[in-house]
């Protein structure tokens, strides 16, 4: 339980150091390469190495290639949706999210498993 | 165009706005280690990519340059959706950076210690990520 809070903790402040930084530089398309910084990573990768070892983060890692090929898929359909559809942020990120969990979980079963 | 940072931004959040971050990242994090913990590490992995806080951060994004436009009068509903569009387009290319940061993560993992591999993997990231943004602006 306490390192599930730790866990927690940890990840909450990683990401919104990362989204704080975007957030305060300029231009706009600048400040977006934050939104993909690896602060889910950083704050996961360290944690995992001391509790199972790095042979076992490196295997995460390898997965982790898979996320972020789904996550650029994932930013293509949010930018279509936005431009051509005029959908609201909300609705267009949060229902692009199955572009990810698909992309993410063919190209792993594809290429990785 | 030139990078520079611009601190504003930060005076007109709300404690608010912070919340849904960290709770977002906070969540992931530990989901990621969960998912792990029960599917192996080949599952957990993925999760280390998810698009966290990006609707968060886009919704936030959307709202403040809505209000801007409305202050002046004006339906500020098309520049919200631009304003967003073009954050889109950057995170796009940190995606492509973070498949770097994963593909160094995972072949010096093994031969490094935890430390120097984040390290390097994070320079990578900023490199990438800067190098591949230099270039999508001058196209």
């Amino acid at each position: 339980m306490m390192q599930l809070l730790f866990r927690f903790l940890v990840g909450g402040v990683v990401v919104s150091l990362f989204a704080t930084l975007g957030e305060v530089l300029k231009p706009k398309s600048f400040a977006g390469l934050f939104g993909a910084a690896p602060s889910i990573a950083l704050a996961t990768l360290g944690l995992t190495v001391v509790t199972e070892g790095r042979m076992y983060a490196a295997a995460e890692a390898r997965s982790m290639i898979a996320g972020a090929a789904a996550f650029f898929l994932y930013c293509c359909l949010c930018i279509h949706l936005l431009t051509k559809h005029r959908w609201t942020a909300g609705a267009a990120t949060t229902s692009s999210l199955i572009v990810w969990f698909a992309g993410a979980f063919a190209l792993w079963f594809a290429f990785l498993r | 165009m030139r990078v520079h940072t611009d601190f504003s931004a930060l005076r007109k959040n709300k404690w608010s706005d912070y919340v849904p971050r960290f709770l977002f990242g906070g969540l992931v994090t530990v989901a990621a280690g969960l998912v792990a913990k029960h599917f192996g590490p080949g599952v957990g992995g993925l999760f280390l990519a998810f698009p966290a806080i990006f609707p968060a951060s886009a919704t936030l994004l959307e709202k403040r340059e809505e209000k801007k436009k409305r202050d002046h009068g004006m339906n500020g509903s098309l520049r919200g959706k631009q304003a967003v569009a073009l954050d889109a387009r950057g995170t796009a290319i940190g995606a492509i950076a973070l498949l770097c940061f994963a593909l160094m993560v995972w072949k010096l993992m093994p031969h490094f210690s935890a430390g120097l591999t984040l390290l390097l993997a994070t320079v990578l990231w900023i490199f990438t990520a800067v190098v591949l943004w230099r270039l999508e602006e001058r196209m």
